[in-house]
C-alpha cells in the first residue's frame, strides 16, 4: 500500500527543501553579469569634473569597482574594509559615487579618508542600472580581460574581504 | 506584576496542555475511564489560563505599561483605545498569543458542544488539540515571550505600525485565526478517528459543523484582508498572490474540498481515507503558512520580522505534527473500507472531481510559492508572481464552475446522461445567451468577460433549478419544512461564487486607472465621471498629521455628485508617510482617488484615479459564501443528534 | 534585535505609500505596455512588490528607464531583456519557460492528468464486476453503522 505513504514522502521532500531554505537569504540576488564583459561607462571624476574615466581605460588590469554614497549608512561601516583593500596596493579601486550630491561626497571622503584611486559620479543612477546595482554598497571585481569575476552585495567585512574577495583577486593576478 | 502573572499563567497553561494531551490518550488506550474524563476539565482549565495570560497582555496595553518590551514597541500613549486593544496582535509575539487563545477557545468549544460524540472519541480529539496547544505555548514561551520586560522602562512607546491602525486590519487577524486554527478541530477529529479506526459516516457528521464554521471565518478573514489591502495600501489592488496571501488561501481551498468530501463520506460512507487526509492537509497548510510568514524563507510584503531560530522551531513542530499525522495515515488508511461503489456520473462523482480540481489548484499554488526556494537551493533566483498564479488559477478552476452547476442537479449514487441532458440543456443555453447579451452591453467585447459572465449566470440558474427540483411534487410548506439548512447553505455558497466571479471578471477587465498631475482647478474625466481638484489642506489629528486633498466628482450624464477627500498622513512617532485613499463605493462601481507627491510650484499634485466596476461584488460574494457556511453549520441534523444520549455509542466505542 | 526592528521599519515604510507618477504617453497602446511591464517586473529592493506598487528609489528609476525605452520605440520584450541582462530572472514575475521551470509550468497539468487517469481507471475497474448483492450489502452495512451511532 505504497500510495498511502505517498503524502508522507512528498511532505518529507518539502520539509527538506524548507529546512535548506532557512539557510538561504531570499534577499540576495546573484548577478547575471558574472563572466560577462563589464558594462561600458564614461563618467566625470568626482574631484575633477572636467576629466572622465571609462571602462575602456581600465582594460588590461585587474580592478575593483566599489559602489558607494555619502547617504548610505552601511558604506560608512564598509569604509575601513575598502581602505584595507586599497592599502594592499594589489589592484586599482575605483569608486562609483551613486546618486549622490558631489559636495556631500567630497566632504564624506575628507572626513573619513579617500581609499579610491578615482571616484566617478553616477548622478542619476543610470550606470548603476547597467551594472545591475540594487543596493549600496556593492563591489565588483573585474579581470584584465574586462570580464566581471565577482560581485559582493552589501557591505564587505574584513572576513568576507579575506575569504571571498581576495581569493578572486589573487587568482586574477597570478 | 501583571505581566509576570500573564507569563506565569502561560506556563501553567502549558502544563495543563501536557496533561490534556497525554492523560486522556493513555486513558482511552488502557481503558481507564477516570483518565479519559480529564480531557474536558483540562481543556477548560487551559482556556482559563490562556485567557488570563491574554488578559494580562491586553491590560499592559491599556495601562501603557512601557516596561513591557512588546508594549513599548507596539503602542504609544496617544494611541486610540481601539488600537490599544488590537495592538495586542499587532506584531509577532502577541499575534502568537492570539493564536494560542483562539486554539484554546476552539478546544473549549469542542469540550462543551460535543455531547453527542462518544466520550472516548471526544477525549482523543481534545488530546490531539492539547498536543497542538503544547507546541504553540512552548513556541511562545521559548522563543517569543510577549511579557519580556524592558529595564529601565521606556518613557514612551514606539507606536503601533500605522498600517495596522485601521479598523479593517484590527478585525482581520482574529477572523483569519478563527479560520486557520479552526481547521485544527477537523484535524483532531481526523487523527482521533485514525487512531481509533472509526473513520465512518458518524465521524464525518461530527466533523462537518466544525469544518463549516472554521471555513466561514477563514472566508471572512481573507475577504477582510483583501478589502483592507484595496483601500489602505493605496494601490487599488485586492489580491497580490503574495506568499502570505497564499498561506491563507491554500487552507481555504483545501478546507473547501474537505467540506465537500465530508458530505460524501457522511452520506455514502465512501472516500474515508481521502477525507481524513484532507483534514490533515487543511491544518498542515495552516501550519505551513505560519512557517512561511514567520521564518523569513520567503520575502513578502506582510512578513513579520523574521528570525531563523523561530523558523527552526516551527519547522520542527511541523515535522512532528504533520509528519506524525501522515505516518499514522500511511499506517491506518489501508485498513479503511469503502461502504459503497462510486460511479463517475453521480453526485459522488461530481464531488470527487471537485476535490481533484481543488487539490490540484492548491498544489499549483504551493508549487509556485515554494519554487523560488528550490531554484535558490540550486544556485539561481527566480520570482513567481501574479502572471503565473492567475493563469494557473483560472485554467484549473474554470472546470469547477461548470461542475458546480452539474453537481447541484445530479443524483447521489448514480444518474443517467439522458436525465442530466434533459435538465441542463436549457440552463446552459440560457447562460450562454444571457452572457452574450450582457457582454454586448459592456463598453468593449472581451471573450474573457463573456466566459466569466457565462459561468456566473450558469451557476445562478442552476441554483434556481436546484430549488425548483427540491420543490417539485411538494407543497411549499412541506418543502420548506423538510429542506435541511445544509441545502440552503450549499445554494448560498455557490451563489456567492457566482457573485464573486462577476466581480473579479468585470473589475479586472473594465477597470480604468489614470496617474496624472493635477493643479487646483484642474478637471479630468475618467469613465464618464469628471474629477475636479480643489487643492490640499493640513489637519492635525490624534497621532498623525494629515494633508487632505479636496476633489469633487460629477457624472457627465445624470446629476450624481460627490466630494472626496484622499489623505497623505504622517504618523508622528514613526514619521511614516501613509496614503489614505478616498473611495466612493457603489454596488456597480467604486471611484477611488489616491494622493501622491506634490509636484513643483502652484499646488500641483500627482494623483491616481481609479474607476473600478463591480469591485464590491468580490467581497459581497465572500460574505454570501460565509452566510452559506453559517446555514450549513446550523443544520438541525447536528443539533438533533446532540440531544440524544450517547451512552449506547460509548458502549460501542469501548467494545472496539 | 535592534537590527531586526530597523529592518522592519524600513520594510513597512516602503510599502505604505502609493507610487504615483504622471507620465504622458504617445499612444494608449504604449500606456498599456508600460502598465503591464511595471506590473510584471519585480522591485529588487522591496519585499515582494512590483515596480508599479513600489515607492523605493530604485523602482522609480526603473520605471523611468522603462518609460524612456518605450518612448524610444523599444518593444515590451526588449525592455524585459534589458532588465534580465542586468538583474537576472529574478526581476520577472512571469518566469520564463525553460528547462529549470518546466516543472513549474507543466507540473500542475501533469498532476491533473495523472490523477484523472488513475481515478477514471479505478472507478471503471470497480464498476465492472458490479455484484448487486455486494452493493446492497455494503449499503446495508453503512445503514447499520449509522443506526448504531444514532442510538
Amino acid at each position: 500500500m505504497i500510495r498511502y505513504a505517498l503524502p508522507l514522502a512528498v511532505f518529507v521532500l518539502m520539509v527538506g527543501l524548507l529546512g535548506y531554505g532557512l539557510k538561504l537569504d531570499p534577499k540576495k540576488v546573484p548577478s547575471p553579469l558574472i563572466d560577462k564583459a563589464a558594462p561600458e561607462f564614461s563618467l566625470a571624476m568626482l574631484h575633477d569634473s572636467s576629466r572622465s574615466l571609462s571602462t575602456a581605460d581600465m582594460r588590461g588590469q585587474v580592478w575593483v569597482l566599489n559602489v558607494w554614497a555619502s547617504w548610505c549608512v552601511s558604506c560608512r561601516a564598509e569604509h575601513e574594509v575598502v581602505t584595507a583593500l586599497a592599502n594592499k596596493n594589489l589592484v586599482t579601486v575605483v569608486g562609483l559615487n551613486y546618486k549622490d550630491k558631489s559636495e556631500d561626497a567630497i566632504r564624506w571622503l575628507q572626513q573619513f579618508g579617500d581609499p579610491y584611486a578615482t571616484s566617478v559620479v553616477d548622478f542619476n543612477g543610470k550606470v548603476g542600472i547597467d551594472w545591475g546595482v540594487y543596493g549600496v554598497p556593492e563591489t565588483f571585481v573585474i579581470g584584465a580581460d574586462g570580464l566581471i569575476k565577482y560581485k559582493h552585495i552589501g557591505p564587505m567585512t574584513m572576513e568576507s574581504l579575506e575569504q571571498k574577495v581576495m581569493p578572486v583577486i589573487r587568482e586574477l593576478l597570478s | 506584576m501583571v505581566p509576570e502573572i500573564g507569563h506565569f499563567a502561560l506556563i501553567i497553561a502549558l502544563c495543563i496542555a501536557f496533561v490534556q494531551a497525554l492523560v486522556p490518550l493513555a486513558g482511552t488506550s488502557l481503558g481507564v475511564q477516570r483518565w479519559v474524563a480529564t480531557a474536558v476539565p483540562a481543556a477548560l482549565a487551559q482556556l482559563l489560563f490562556v485567557g488570563i495570560s491574554y488578559g494580562c497582555l491586553t491590560w499592559a496595553f491599556l495601562s501603557h505599561d512601557f516596561s513591557v518590551l512588546y508594549v513599548a514597541q507596539n503602542s504609544n500613549s496617544e494611541l486610540p483605545l481601539i488600537y490599544r486593544i488590537s495592538g495586542v496582535w499587532g506584531s509577532h509575539e502577541g499575534s502568537l498569543l492570539l493564536w494560542a487563545l483562539v486554539l484554546a477557545l476552539w478546544t473549549g468549544a469542542v469540550a462543551v458542544f460535543t455531547p453527542n460524540v462518544p466520550r472516548g472519541m471526544r477525549a482523543r480529539v481534545l488530546a490531539v488539540l492539547g498536543l497542538v496547544s503544547c507546541g504553540f505555548l512552548l513556541f511562545i514561551i521559548l522563543t517569543s515571550n510577549p511579557f519580556e520586560r524592558l529595564l529601565p522602562a521606556a518613557t514612551q512607546g514606539r507606536d503601533l505600525n500605522p498600517l495596522l491602525q485601521d479598523i479593517g486590519l484590527a478585525i482581520h487577524p482574529p477572523m483569519l485565526y478563527l479560520g486557520y486554527v479552526g481547521f485544527a478541530v477537523a484535524f483532531a477529529f481526523s487523527i482521533a478517528a485514525l487512531i481509533s479506526g472509526q473513520v465512518d459516516s458518524a465521524w464525518a457528521r461530527w466533523s462537518r459543523p466544525w469544518t463549516n464554521v472554521a471555513w466561514l471565518f477563514l472566508t471572512l478573514g481573507i475577504a477582510l484582508g483583501s478589502w483592507w489591502a484595496y483601500y489602505e495600501l493605496g494601490w487599488g489592488g485586492w489580491w497580490f498572490w503574495d506568499p502570505v496571501e497564499n498561506a491563507s488561501f491554500m487552507p481555504w481551498l483545501i478546507g473547501t474540498a474537505l467540506m465537500h468530501s465530508l458530505a460524501i463520506t457522511e452520506k455514502r460512507g465512501t472516500f474515508k481515507a481521502w477525507t481524513a487526509l484532507l483534514a490533515i492537509f487543511a491544518f498542515a497548510l495552516s501550519l505551513l503558512g505560519t512557517f512561511l510568514v514567520r521564518s523569513g524563507v520567503l520575502t513578502s510584503v506582510h512578513a513579520f520580522a523574521s528570525d531563523p531560530e523561530r523558523g527552526v522551531f516551527i519547522l520542527g513542530f511541523l515535522v512532528l505534527v504533520v509528519g506524525g499525522s501522515l505516518t499514522l495515515y500511511a499506517w491506518r488508511a489501508p485498513l479503511l473500507k469503502s461502504a459503497a461503489q462510486t460511479q463517475l456520473l453521480s453526485r459522488d462523482g461530481a464531488l470527487l472531481l471537485n476535490n481533484i480540481f481543488l487539490a490540484v489548484v492548491t498544489s499549483a499554488i504551493l508549487l509556485g510559492t515554494l519554487y523560488p526556494i528550490a531554484i535558490d537551493a540550486m544556485g539561481g533566483k527566480i520570482s513567481v508572481g501574479p502572471p503565473y498564479f492567475n493563469l494557473m488559477f483560472i485554467l484549473l478552476t474554470a472546470p469547477l464552475g461548470v461542475l458546480m452547476g452539474i453537481g447541484m442537479i445530479v443524483r447521489w449514487k448514480s444518474d443517467s446522461v439522458a436525465r442530466l441532458k434533459s435538465k441542463l440543456w436549457l440552463p446552459a443555453l440560457l447562460a450562454l445567451t444571457a452572457a452574450a447579451l450582457l457582454t454586448w452591453l459592456l463598453p468593449v467585447w472581451y471573450w474573457a468577460a463573456f466566459g466569466g459572465l457565462a459561468m456566473a449566470v450558469w451557476i445562478a440558474i442552476t441554483v434556481v433549478l436546484a430549488i425548483h427540483e427540491r420543490m417539485r411534487n411538494r407543497s411549499l410548506l412541506s418543502a420548506l419544512r423538510s429542506t435541511p439548512a445544509g441545502f440552503y447553505g450549499m445554494l448560498l455558497g455557490h451563489l456567492g461564487i457566482a457573485v464573486f466571479i462577476v466581480g473579479v471578471t468585470l473589475t479586472s477587465l473594465y477597470n480604468k486607472e489614470k496617474d496624472l498631475r493635477m493643479a487646483p482647478g484642474d478637471t479630468y474625466s475618467v469613465a464618464g465621471y469628471e474629477f475636479t481638484f480643489h487643492g490640499v489642506r493640513q489637519f492635525d489629528i490624534d497621532n498623525y498629521v494629515a494633508t487632505r486633498g479636496g476633489f469633487s466628482v460629477r457624472a457627465e450624464d445624470g446629476d450624481f455628485r460627490v466630494d472626496l477627500f484622499p489623505e497623505k498622513r504622517i504618523y508622528r512617532v514613526q514619521t511614516m508617510p501613509m496614503t489614505e485613499a478616498a473611495i466612493d463605493a457603489g454596488l456597480t462601481r467604486d471611484l477611488f482617488i489616491a494622493l501622491g507627491e506634490p509636484l513643483g510650484e502652484g499646488g500641483a499634485w500627482a494623483v491616481r484615479i481609479y474607476y473600478k466596476p463591480f469591485v464590491r461584488w468580490i467581497w459581497l460574494g465572500a460574505i454570501i459564501m460565509s452566510i452559506g457556511g453559517l446555514f450549513a453549520a446550523s443544520d438541525r441534523r447536528y443539533r438533533r443528534l446532540a440531544r440524544s444520549p450517547s451512552r449506547a455509542t460509548d458502549a460501542v466505542e469501548q467494545s472496539r | 534585535m535592534r537590527m531586526v526592528l530597523i529592518f522592519m521599519f524600513v520594510l513597512l515604510a516602503n510599502s505604505a505609500q502609493a507610487a504615483i507618477e504622471a507620465y504622458e504617453f504617445d499612444s494608449p497602446e504604449m500606456e498599456a505596455d508600460y502598465k503591464q511591464l511595471i506590473a510584471e517586473l519585480r522591485c529588487l529592493v522591496c519585499q515582494n512588490q512590483n515596480l508599479a506598487d513600489s515607492d523605493a528609489e530604485l523602482a522609480q528609476d526603473l520605471r523611468r528607464e522603462t518609460y524612456e525605452m518605450l518612448q524610444q520605440g523599444k518593444s515590451r520584450q526588449q525592455v524585459m531583456t534589458f532588465m534580465v541582462e542586468r538583474y537576472g530572472d529574478f526581476v520577472l514575475y512571469r518566469p520564463q519557460f525553460k528547462s529549470s521551470t518546466y516543472l513549474l509550468w507543466l507540473g500542475p497539468f501533469l498532476l491533473l492528468v495523472i490523477v484523472l487517469a488513475i481515478v477514471v481507471k479505478r472507478l471503471r475497474a470497480a464498476a465492472k464486476p458490479v455484484d448487486v448483492d455486494a452493493d446492497a450489502l455494503a449499503d446495508a452495512k453503512s445503514l447499520l453503522e449509522e443506526e448504531q451511532t444514532k442510538k
